[in-house]
């Protein structure tokens, strides 16, 4: 890319492709970039709503699942069925499973309950005296509640997800049309005009030459061709100056074209 | 370019932090999962656990990659507010970490940090989860 700032590309046909190219993907790649991420934002959107919704019937499971444990409560008087579970807790009879899932070319997590009803033992035993009927009802009750507790997961972990991706895709957009594109427009203008100028110099100097050649030899007319040359060579150091380049020594060596006199060869 | 690539990971656990009603809710489903050292997925919060406790254990379960997601009632998401929301601010996508109300508090959408992300881009959110629950 553009080196740091001020030094320019020198100002030729090849250079001007190279640019030109450049800012052809540059201009490709921000279409595409500002494509995808309207997409994420589109999918985004929908999330969101589904989020709200699940979160709903999340509580709502939730309210139910404590209901039906203080009916089990209730149904298994005396006993507390809470320890006992929290001490036979040993494997799970619910485990999840992480897939991912490809959204716009993002790779979002997703979750997949799986429910194994033969490493239910732990619990089976509980009701066996009282009350054994609404504690599988309370049983079956919170694994709803799970089911669409797995879903809200999957649901977040897109959310966020999709969140940074997008973020990140706004930043790269924004880098692409405010920054590099403008550079690389500012550096083809800038190569045109080089040219251009090269050119009429270019066509001048042609002019100039071939007057002086035609007319006579004349001192007078070699020294016009000369100023011309060092007004333009006055003209280049400046401006190489002023990009900050340091004048090369061989500018102020004397020019060829000077008209001093060469001290005569004595033998 | 930061492109983390999700890994199909099977079995894994869902981690728990509530307080006993909850937790027995959730272990009578079967959730529970106590591995060969005695470690478990779960955490029964009453008033004798510390807050240093439940901030401990909730960094265990972060740190664990066979725990998918952590579900944790709001009072107790409360004790440890700053643990929670730092883990959310982070990069790290799994576990997911749930906000699920318990039987004394209901649900308030305004400390939950995801509702209030979702809030900010759907402002009607807040209105249909504050009025109904």
């Amino acid at each position: 890319m553009s080196q740091a700032g001020g030094q320019k590309p020198a100002a030729n046909r090849m250079t001007l492709q190279t640019f030109k190219a450049r800012l052809g993907g540059a201009s490709k790649g921000f279409k595409l970039l500002k494509k995808k991420r309207d997409a994420l934002k589109a999918k985004f959107q929908a999330l969101l709503k589904e989020i709200v919704d699940t979160k709903l019937k999340v509580g709502e499971g939730l309210k139910d699942g404590a209901f039906s444990l203080a009916k089990a409560h209730y149904a298994s008087s005396g006993d507390d069925i809470a320890s006992t579970v929290i001490e036979r807790a040993k494997r799970p009879s619910i485990t999840t499973k992480l897939y991912p899932d490809n959204v716009a070319g993002v790779s979002i997590p997703l979750f997949k309950m799986s429910y194994d009803a033969s490493k239910d033992s732990s619990a089976q035993t509980l009701g066996v005296a009282c009350g054994g009927a609404v504690i599988n009802a309370a049983r079956e009750t919170y694994r709803k509640a799970v089911v669409s507790l797995v879903k809200l997961a999957s649901l977040q972990t897109a959310f966020h997800t999709l969140d940074e991706e997008i973020k990140m895709t706004s930043r790269r957009v924004n880098a692409l049309e405010y920054v590099l594109i403008p550079r690389i427009e500012d550096i083809i203008h800038y190569i045109t005009q080089e040219m251009d100028e090269q050119a009429r110099e270019e066509f001048f100097r042609v002019k100039k030459v071939g007057r002086g050649c035609a007319s006579s030899s004349s001192p007078s007319l070699k020294t016009e061709v000369v100023e011309k040359k060092k007004v333009k060579l006055q003209k280049e150091k400046d401006e190489m100056a002023a990009a900050g380049k340091r004048t090369e020594a061989a500018i102020d060596a004397p020019s060829m074209l000077a008209t001093k006199k060469d001290e005569d060869l004595i033998f | 370019m930061v492109k983390t690539k999700f890994v199909t990971q099977s079995d894994m656990k869902i981690g728990l932090i509530g307080d006993e009603d909850t937790v027995t809710g959730m272990l009578l489903a079967g959730i529970g999962h106590v591995d060969g050292q005695g470690k478990k997925n779960f955490l029964v919060v009453d008033s004798k656990v510390h807050i240093k406790d439940i901030e401990e254990h909730f960094h265990e379960l972060t740190a664990r990659k066979d725990i998918s997601m952590i579900l944790i009632t709001q009072d107790c998401a409360e004790l440890i507010r700053r643990a929670v929301d730092e883990f959310s601010h982070s990069a790290q996508m799994i576990p997911t970490v749930l906000e699920i109300p318990s039987k004394d508090t209901p649900y308030d959408p305004r400390k939950d940090g995801v509702m209030q992300r979702v809030a900010f881009f759907m402002p009607s959110a807040m209105a249909s989860l504050g009025v109904e629950i």
